[in-house]
């Protein structure tokens, strides 16, 4: 029974908000603004599954749509003195504008021809602020100035960066999730599927491919924003290849078409990259390795290995795996009337 | 817009660019080799080939020259490569394709961290199998290491062109790559076609490696510009066309050292963006490069 699905999502989510509210009341002020890095992430992941994991196309260049966002923040904070959470919109629909005018040529190329072809986009991008000085600062970037705080009672700048992140992720994945679970989400998977079989059915390949990725960069350019924000600072760098390519890692680790399993992708990513000296430590109880896990290249050793493992074990991401676990559960529940 | 042209320099430009131009093309070309049997792209290709190129460095360290050393390299390489797909690419064969991409993503850092790790971060200069000195024709001083690297890439250009073509082994390659199913049933391993053609991806890229490494500096992210420039090169020629590789990575080459030099406003900045840029234009036209196959679909 659809009416069922539709109240346990509902449930579920729910669940997600007291969570979030909950949690900054019991970790710490470091961990909370940790906490609200791995929501950007997860803000981005919901947007890369809508193109990726719904609609089919690859993009391994979502840090430059990322980049736009947190650049168009920089700019609108420090030269039109906008406040700083008013730019989050626009940065948005900035980089979905941008979005579209890549999702224009992506209708003609399939498959790794457009993740290569994006790849090339976010490797390229830094080199733009570099040669545009007087508008996007150089390579030393351009400052955001510190945020503003608001929410008076016992806030610190830590705990606010996590409300205002993760008000705005809840937001934006109940919006995917209205979306996407309706006829556009089923047109988008018709089309990952078969996009041939969908535009004999009468759907309009090129306007849904393109607003899956003007949606998608939207996303992307939201939480290049708060990236922004939180940085207080963004320079080519903050934006460098290796964000685009921890974007894909995380979907494929949260699994693709899964918003929920984008969580999980959006924790691995960011704990992997800053906390992987503490799988080498736990490694070295193993009786046959001895690393020294503060020596340069260990973390990547620790990434690349664990990214492979959970690949081979979980082809299919946490969110399949989840779904596979809830199967009995979920296939009683949805095949009784 | 033409600053200072010359003809003696322009053509000291244009062996530059191919010699340029061949390291992507055959680095592009051991990207074709994996793509036309997994249908996915090796992220790691580059970090395979500076990790080959690393392992010569130790040998020569060991007192073997670089001619010595050469064979050794290519060896391990196509043993290394092979293992690597037995090991992490082979169980998940039928899995999606952005599956592998992943995992070949994880590869390219592990190897990276390895290199870290094993030789440490510096760069390092690493002596190369030709005279770094020129020779003068026609006014044009043109460099012996140019002219060495462009025969060379040639050559295995050459070889491997006669291998496909002309031995079973090939013939069973190209077939497992091109259908897999009915090869199976006239009886070609085509899994371990895959691993084969691992194997000789490895192999290239360590060409490729060895033959950049005079230019440059030897570090361990030292094939990652290539590797990119390598990347456009084979979606220019087109993913599935090992002519369209060596094709595309020629002009390539060209193009940006000649962009480059010769157009004032694009400089070293904007080298990368525009090249990228023209080849995204020219897939709006061509959607499968050059030489490549556009699929037709059946419902």
């Amino acid at each position: 029974m659809p009416r069922v699905k539709l109240a346990l999502e509902a449930l579920a989510f729910l669940l997600l908000v007291a969570v979030v509210i909950v949690l900054p009341q019991v970790v710490s002020d470091f961990h909370a603004r940790e906490l609200a890095i791995v929501g950007m992430y997860f803000i981005a992941l919901i947007g890369l599954n809508v193109l990726t994991g719904y609609s089919g196309q690859i993009s391994l260049g979502h840090g430059a749509f990322m980049a736009i966002g947190g650049y168009t923040t920089a700019i609108l904070i420090s030269d039109h003195g906008m406040r700083d959470i008013w730019t989050i919109p626009v940065a948005g629909v900035v980089a979905g504008v941008a979005g579209l005018l890549v999702g224009l040529p992506a209708l003609r190329l399939s498959g790794m021809y457009l993740a290569l072809v994006t790849f090339g986009i976010a490797v390229a991008f830094p080199q733009v602020p570099k040669k545009y000085e007087h508008f996007m600062g150089g390579s030393s970037g351009k400052s955001t100035g510190l945020y503003k705080v608001e929410l008076g009672f016992h806030t610190t700048p830590n705990r606010w960066l996590y409300y205002l992140t993760w008000a705005v992720a809840l937001f934006l994945l109940a919006a995917a999730w209205a979306l996407l679970r309706g006829k556009p989400g089923r047109t988008l998977q018709a089309l990952r599927d078969s996009e041939v079989a969908a535009l004999s059915s009468g759907v309009n390949v090129a306007v849904y491919k393109t607003a899956a990725f003007g949606i998608s960069a939207f996303y992307a350019g939201v939480a290049g924003s708060l990236f922004a924000i939180s940085s207080f600072l963004v320079t080519p760098e903050t934006f460098a290849i290796l964000l685009s390519v921890y974007l894909v890692v995380g979907l494929a680790a949260g699994g693709l078409g899964s918003l929920s399993g984008a969580i999980g992708g959006a924790a691995l990513v960011f704990y992997l990259q800053n906390h992987a000296d503490a799988v080498a430590r736990w490694a070295n109880h193993l009786p046959w390795l001895s690393v020294d896990p503060k020596q340069q290249g260990i973390s990547s050793v620790v990434f690349g290995a664990v990214l492979i493992v959970i690949m081979l074990l979980l082809p299919t991401g946490a969110g399949g795996l989840l779904q596979r676990l809830l199967r009995p559960l979920t296939t009683r529940l949805y095949t009784r009337s | 817009m033409l600053a200072s042209f010359t003809w003696s320099e322009f053509a000291e430009q244009i062996v530059s660019g191919l010699a340029d131009g061949s390291v992507y093309a055959s680095l592009a070309l051991a990207l074709v080799l994996i793509y036309r049997s997994t249908r996915a792209i090796n992220f790691a290709q580059g970090e395979m080939a500076t990790f080959s190129t690393f392992i010569a460095w130790s040998l020569m360290n060991h007192g073997l020259s670089f001619w010595e050393a050469f064979p050794v390299v290519l060896a391990i390489s196509f043993v290394g490569g092979v293992a690597v797909e037995r090991v992490i690419i082979r169980p998940v064969e039928q899995a999606p394709v952005l599956t592998i991409v992943i995992i070949t993503l994880g590869l390219a850092l592990l190897l990276n961290g390895l290199m870290y790790v094993i030789w440490g971060g510096g760069d390092r200069p690493f002596k190369g199998g030709f005279s770094s000195s020129t020779v003068e024709v026609a006014g044009a001083h043109i460099s012996i290491q140019y002219i060495g690297i462009i025969g060379v890439l040639a050559l295995l250009v050459v070889v491997l062109g006669l291998f496909f073509r002309y031995t079973k082994l090939g013939l069973a390659l190209r077939a497992a790559a091109l259908n897999p199913d009915s090869s199976r049933l006239v009886g070609v391993r085509v899994s371990w076609m895959l691993a084969l053609g691992w194997g000789l991806a490895a192999l290239v890229g360590a060409v490729a490696g060895m033959m950049v490494a005079p230019l440059q500096f030897l570090g361990p992210n030292m094939m990652q510009a290539v590797l990119l420039y390598a990347f456009a090169a084979a979606v220019l020629g087109g993913l599935d066309s090992p002519v369209g590789a060596v094709v595309g990575g020629l002009i390539l080459g060209l193009t940006i050292d000649l962009l480059g030099r010769y157009v004032g406003y694009i400089g070293s900045t904007l080298k990368l963006p525009v090249a990228l840029l023209l080849i995204l234009v020219f897939l709006f036209f061509r959607p499968g490069g050059l030489f490549g196959s556009v699929a037709t679909r059946r419902v």
